[in-house]
């Protein structure tokens, strides 16, 4: 029944993607190039992250993936199922029990142990894309350590509007070495990036590169001695669960224009709201 | 006193077409020196030689660093090179945007530098920005606009303030007045000049332009061909040049 190698992807190819994790973590916020492979699901689907979790999961991994805090969008529900048709491996919507999470667009609210591994799925890995479209430059730039352009950037906002405006993708500098695109997670989640429990990976598919932090890693987010760097979220409780402390999606609620703000880690806020916690919204 | 600059036999072909040939030259703090010649007699490639954006085939550019006194920039390592290209070192191109970010507000291109070397104060930042567009005449109400929305004249001025805000010792230009009206240049001009006598930077300044080397260049190098046919104080070279290249090159111009 099972026409694929174990996820997919060959032994060899995971051999590579392998080695390329292997020295991303080895030079914590380096961008390793790989060959990435065709993925019979299209880029915008995140075949980078893809690519990672078949290199790392193993057939005793309990796999979970998010997107956007969710377990249950189609992008998640996809790859959730490939991995169970093509590896056979059990899955999870709940954080703590998950030995693999591929996530796009959030790091889970509960915080990660050891033994776990986040898998992010990144569209552009190189943070200095923005100023300096020469890939040449930019990679010179990193090897020189040559990073006053990602302060320019964050100058420009700052004279735009008055404060750093960037609210995702929020550059941060690894163990004082890499400066790195922490993929488009909002900037809520930058804070849980340094010194997590977890081994971090990070696959771009289109763009062809892996970077990874393990764990423990020292990442700093990038900002201005005036203009210092804050991990903002709206100004809310969760409607359904009344956490204090999580990052919140704003809902429409009904044609009157009535809103409600919940907590996108949807395991997070349905865990609390098992526990009994309460929202003012909730039923 | 020890030469901010001395250049050694810099040689550059392109393939079996001679760049610049064997040039040597002292150059002295507080000094500008013009380099005069025809199109294709080599002053770019020497210029871009100097600076470190071609690598010569032959011949040494000693700078007097601040740390480590005399080096050869030629066989430093590229990131002291670099640094030295945003710090001690500037370069102020023909085309303004070459040596500007079209896309980067005017505050932005001129703090760029400043951020480089690691100034982390969006407030300092700003007020050198700002101290700097003053210098070189741009109105402070300007800073947030881009580049794209200045006039030629604009774009050249805001492109020497980027480079001079890090308070370099020795400025490159190629052509700095090159393309741009008679009297947006006289003005440009005039601004130079009192930068170069206020910051007393030296310079090297490359040009068509009889009038600009008058008006800014202590001494004159004239080149023909890849090689330096004259060199002297300008007005020397000028009054009363010597090499028959020298004497066409400055008759032609007087006819005009
Ligand atoms: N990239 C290149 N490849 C081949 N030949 C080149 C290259 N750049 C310059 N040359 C040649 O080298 C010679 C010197 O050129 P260079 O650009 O230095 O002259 P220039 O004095 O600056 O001229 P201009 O006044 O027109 O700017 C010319 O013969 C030119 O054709
Ligand atoms: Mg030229
Ligand atoms: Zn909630």
């Amino acid at each position: 029944m099972n026409a694929y190698n174990f996820a997919y992807l060959d032994e060899q190819t995971k051999r590579m993607i392998r080695r390329a994790l292997l020295k991303g973590l080895a030079i914590p916020g380096y961008q390793v190039p790989f060959a990435s492979r065709e993925m019979p699901m299209p880029y915008g689907w995140g075949t980078g992250g893809v690519q990672v979790s078949a290199a790392v999961l193993t057939p005793e991994d309990t796999f979970k993936v998010i997107d956007q805090g969710a377990d249950d969008t189609t992008n998640a529900v996809s790859i959730r199922t490939f991995f169970q048709r093509t590896a056979g491996v059990a899955t999870t919507t709940v954080t703590h029990d998950a030995t693999v999470i591929q996530t796009r667009h959030r790091i889970p609210e509960e915080a990660l142990g050891e033994g776990q591994i986040l898998v992010y799925q990144v569209p552009i890995p190189e943070p200095l894309r923005f100023l300096e479209p020469r890939e040449s430059e930019t990679r010179k730039m990193h090897s020189l350590e040559e990073y006053g352009l990602m302060h320019v950037k964050l100058y420009e906002d700052i004279s735009r509007h008055g404060h750093i405006a960037t609210s995702y993708a929020y550059p941060v500098k690894v163990e004082g070495r890499y400066v790195m695109d922490p993929s488009p997670i909002p900037k809520f989640d930058n804070p849980k990036l340094g010194d997590m429990a977890a081994i971090q990976l990070f696959g771009a598919g289109r763009e062809q590169r892996i970077y990874a932090l393990p764990p423990y890693t020292q990442v700093v987010s990038l900002d201005f001695e005036d203009h210092p760097f804050e991990a903002t979220k709206a100004d809310h409780p969760c409607g359904m669960c009344g956490a204090q402390d999580s990052y919140l999606d704003e809902l429409i609620i009904d044609d009157a224009g009535g809103r409600m703000f919940v907590c996108s880690d949807t395991d997070y806020c349905e865990a609390r709201q098992a526990a009994g916690h309460k929202g003012k919204d909730a039923a | 006193m020890t030469p901010l600059l001395s250049v050694q036999g810099m040689t550059k072909r392109y393939g079996a077409h001679i760049g610049c040939a064997d040039v040597s030259f002292d150059l002295y703090p507080g000094e500008v020196m013009g380099i005069v010649g025809e199109s294709g007699s080599g002053k770019s490639t020497l210029l871009n030689c100097m600076a470190g954006h071609l690598r010569p085939d032959a011949g040494q550019v000693v700078f007097d660093t601040r740390t480590d006194g005399p080096r050869d920039t030629v066989t430093m390592s590229e990131p002291e090179r670099r640094m030295l290209g945003r710090t001690d070192w500037a370069f102020v191109h023909q085309h303004a945007r070459d040596g500007l970010r079209m896309g980067v507000s005017a505050g932005g291109n001129v703090g760029e530098r400043l951020m480089a070397v690691g100034e982390r104060h969006y407030g300092d930042i700003r007020d050198k920005a700002t101290d700097w567009l003053g210098r070189v005449e741009i109105d402070a109400a300007r800073i947030d606009d881009r580049p794209t929305t200045f006039s030629g004249g604009m774009q050249q001025r805001l492109q020497i303030a980027r480079n001079l805000v890090t308070g370099p010792r020795l400025v490159f230009m190629d052509e700095p007045t090159g393309g741009l009206d008679v009297s947006v240049q006289a003005r440009l001009l005039d601004l130079l000049r009192g930068l170069v006598r206020d910051m007393g930077l030296s310079a090297i300044i490359v040009t068509h332009d009889l009038a600009v080397v008058r008006l800014l260049a202590d001494r004159l190098m004239v080149m023909k061909n890849g090689r330096v046919v004259e060199a002297g104080l300008t007005d020397q070279v000028l009054d009363d040049p010597q090499h028959a290249y020298s004497q066409l090159l400055v008759s032609s111009v007087l006819q005009v």
